[in-house]
């Protein structure tokens, strides 16, 4: 037992309570907590928008030019109650829920993502492999691959589709072509920059083994680049089910998120919340994707001090879920 | 002044010269007319100003760069040729860990490479964090560790397929003096335990290289050359009452003042 100084017993303790919340704060609750009332700040900021649009009719005028700030009707910016009423309304007399049919159709879409992103991951890899053995690969083949993603995806998808129709018979063979054609790319720069970005002393301590090239790349060089190509791959998996959804469009395959948007879209004007609503959920397949490759880099990244936030929360939500379930590491 | 040994030439450097030419054509000359015989079973400790060329010179032995000209050879052959036959390990003065390995991974490393069976693989791994007292650490990262347990990580690495030549490259330069004090020791004791063992050894503290070696290399800048060589015949083993010894002083002072014409 140690003598509390005169000077502290002014000062009431902390009650268990505050100790107990500031915790749960620098925890993975903390996170949650943020993230919730972002989101709720996001909410009431779309909701105070349409309620003051509906009280004035904001114009500016700059010569000619007038512009109507009134954009908060509900045809642009329908009500979150009407988006969520959509969703849980069928969109077909006697159908099922809109949700649920989304819900479907986003598996859809994220199965052909998810095929197009591993064969543009597969190609991406290949090719930096390739030109990190070869710089004269490397400067010849460069600029065709910085050349390939100037072409707009959106030009290029109708004609894969009927390529794949005439080659395969299946237009749906051509989709994840699309994708791969759109995901390969960031693979390719961040793991040729991750093969290079070694130290040299970390070379020259191979060279000192007498190590082969080949195994100065898997020993060394592919294991640096490992967070490299996680940094991309985070980049490319929401960008995939984008691009599925860009391939869906000339296909007129129904069974997707695109064939939802189009439709949608047609009849927007009728029912805009629809429209919100698969834009909802089509939000939430690129993001579940995206959590997937985080969650996948934070368990084979295990070498790394945890370093940015995302990182941090993975670590400590995971943490958190093993005290309840015992599961994972530890 | 050499040093007169029975024992059989390790490494002969005969008017060995490195240039190196920078990518805007400079020629910097980074050693000129090196000759240096080392001895099975010596600690010879390299010193001298920054950019005396104590790199290069190890670089040269360890055939990480490539000589302008001159002779060296290692136990008979050239140096390529006994890189080639592993006949050296090489301690960095940065550790030079994996990031993504444990550290018994990192002490493997140069036994995967080198095609040993994975049993004799975690034997001799273990055997090395043993001797450099990190048994309890076989499973961590490297950031987890201290500086100087990254360090005797990258020790037990060199040694683990039982090289018989240790290059040394500053290797406790980034070190505070408690931990390198102990590591000194720690590392007379591995080559004590191994009376074939030749170690050389780059530093700028004085007192570490005459604590640790048989002789002292001092060289000197612009270009680089060997100015000196000082025996140091200090008993052995030598620990704390080498410290307090008059002839350690005497050696120190020597060194010092030969360091002291050396950057006139
Ligand atoms: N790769 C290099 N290219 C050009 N000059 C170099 C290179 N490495 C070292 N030098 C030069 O050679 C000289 C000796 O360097 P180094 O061997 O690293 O010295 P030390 O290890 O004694 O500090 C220095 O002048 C340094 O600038
Ligand atoms: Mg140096």
């Amino acid at each position: 037992m140690s003598t509390v100084p005169d000077s502290q017993l002014s000062t009431p303790a902390p009650s268990k309570f505050r100790l107990a919340f500031q915790e749960f704060l620098d925890g993975s609750g903390g996170t949650v907590l943020y993230f919730v009332v972002i989101v709720l700040c996001l909410m009431g900021g779309w909701e105070g928008a349409k309620w003051l649009g509906q009280e004035t009719d904001y114009r500016l005028e700059l010569g000619s030019v007038k512009i109507s700030l009134n954009i908060t009707r509900d045809l642009n910016m329908p009500h979150l109650k009407d988006i969520a009423e959509a969703l849980s309304k069928p969109s077909q007399r006697q159908g099922p829920p809109l949700i649920e049919i989304l819900v479907e159709k986003a598996s859809y879409t994220l199965r052909l993502a998810i095929i197009g992103f591993t064969i543009g991951t597969i190609i991406g890899l290949a090719l930096a492999i390739l030109f990190a053995h070869s710089r004269l690969l490397e400067r010849g083949l460069m600029p065709y691959v910085v050349a390939s993603q100037t072409v707009p995806i959106l030009a290029l998808a109708p004609m894969v589709i009927i390529w794949s129709e005439n080659l395969f018979g299946s237009r749906e063979i051509g989709m994840p072509m699309i994708t791969a054609y759109l995901a390969f790319f960031p693979v390719t720069i961040y793991t040729l920059r991750g093969l290079s970005d070694v130290p040299p002393t970390a070379l020259e301590l191979m060279k000192s083994y007498a190590a082969t090239r080949r195994e100065i790349l898997w020993k060394l060089r592919f294991p640096n680049a490992v967070p490299y190509i996680f940094t991309a791959l985070k980049i490319t998996a929401p960008a995939s089910v984008v691009g599925t959804i860009i391939a869906e469009l000339p296909t007129g395959i129904q069974d997707g998120l695109g064939g939802a948007i189009i439709n949608f879209a047609q009849y927007y004007v009728s029912g805009p919340s629809r429209l919100w609503a698969t834009n909802f959920v089509t939000a939430m397949a690129g993001i579940l994707f995206f959590v997937t490759v985080a969650v996948t880099e934070w368990l084979v990244v295990r070498w790394k001090r945890p370093s940015n936030r995302l990182d941090r929360w993975i670590d400590t939500f995971l943490k958190n879920l093993g005290r309840v379930v015992p599961l994972l590491r530890d | 002044m050499t040093a007169v040994q029975d024992t059989k030439v390790i490494i002969s450097i005969k008017n060995l010269n490195k240039e190196y030419v920078s990518s805007d054509g400079k020629v910097v000359r980074a050693l000129q007319n090196i000759n240096l015989d080392i001895h099975e079973g010596e600690f010879v400790s390299l010193i001298g100003p920054s950019g005396c060329g104590k790199s290069t010179l190890l670089r040269l032995i360890a055939d990480l760069i490539p000589p302008t000209n001159g002779q060296l050879t290692i136990n008979g052959h050239s140096a390529h040729e006994a890189r080639e036959n592993r006949e050296y390990g090489f301690v960095f003065q940065s550790a030079t860990l994996y990031d993504w390995r444990t550290v018994l991974k990192n002490v493997q490393l140069p036994l995967e490479v080198m095609r040993y069976s994975r049993k004799e693989r975690d034997k001799r791994a273990h055997e090395m964090l043993k001797l450099v007292e990190l048994s309890d650490f076989a499973d961590h990262y490297p950031w987890q560790l201290s500086g100087g347990m990254q360090q005797r990580v990258s020790i037990a690495r060199a040694l683990a397929f039982e090289p018989n030549l240790l290059l040394m490259d500053e290797p406790f330069g980034a070190l505070d003096e408690m931990t390198r004090e102990r590591l000194n020791n720690e590392l007379l004791e591995i080559w004590g335990k191994i009376p074939s063992m030749t170690v050389i050894f780059v530093t700028h503290n004085i007192s570490e290289a005459v604590y640790l070696s048989s002789r002292v290399v001092v060289m000197s800048p612009r270009p680089g050359r060997i100015s000196q060589v000082v025996n140091i015949d200090l008993p052995r083993p030598r620990g704390p009452e080498t410290l307090d010894s008059d002839q350690y002083f005497h050696l120190i002072s020597q060194v010092r003042h030969l360091l002291r014409e050396v950057h006139d």
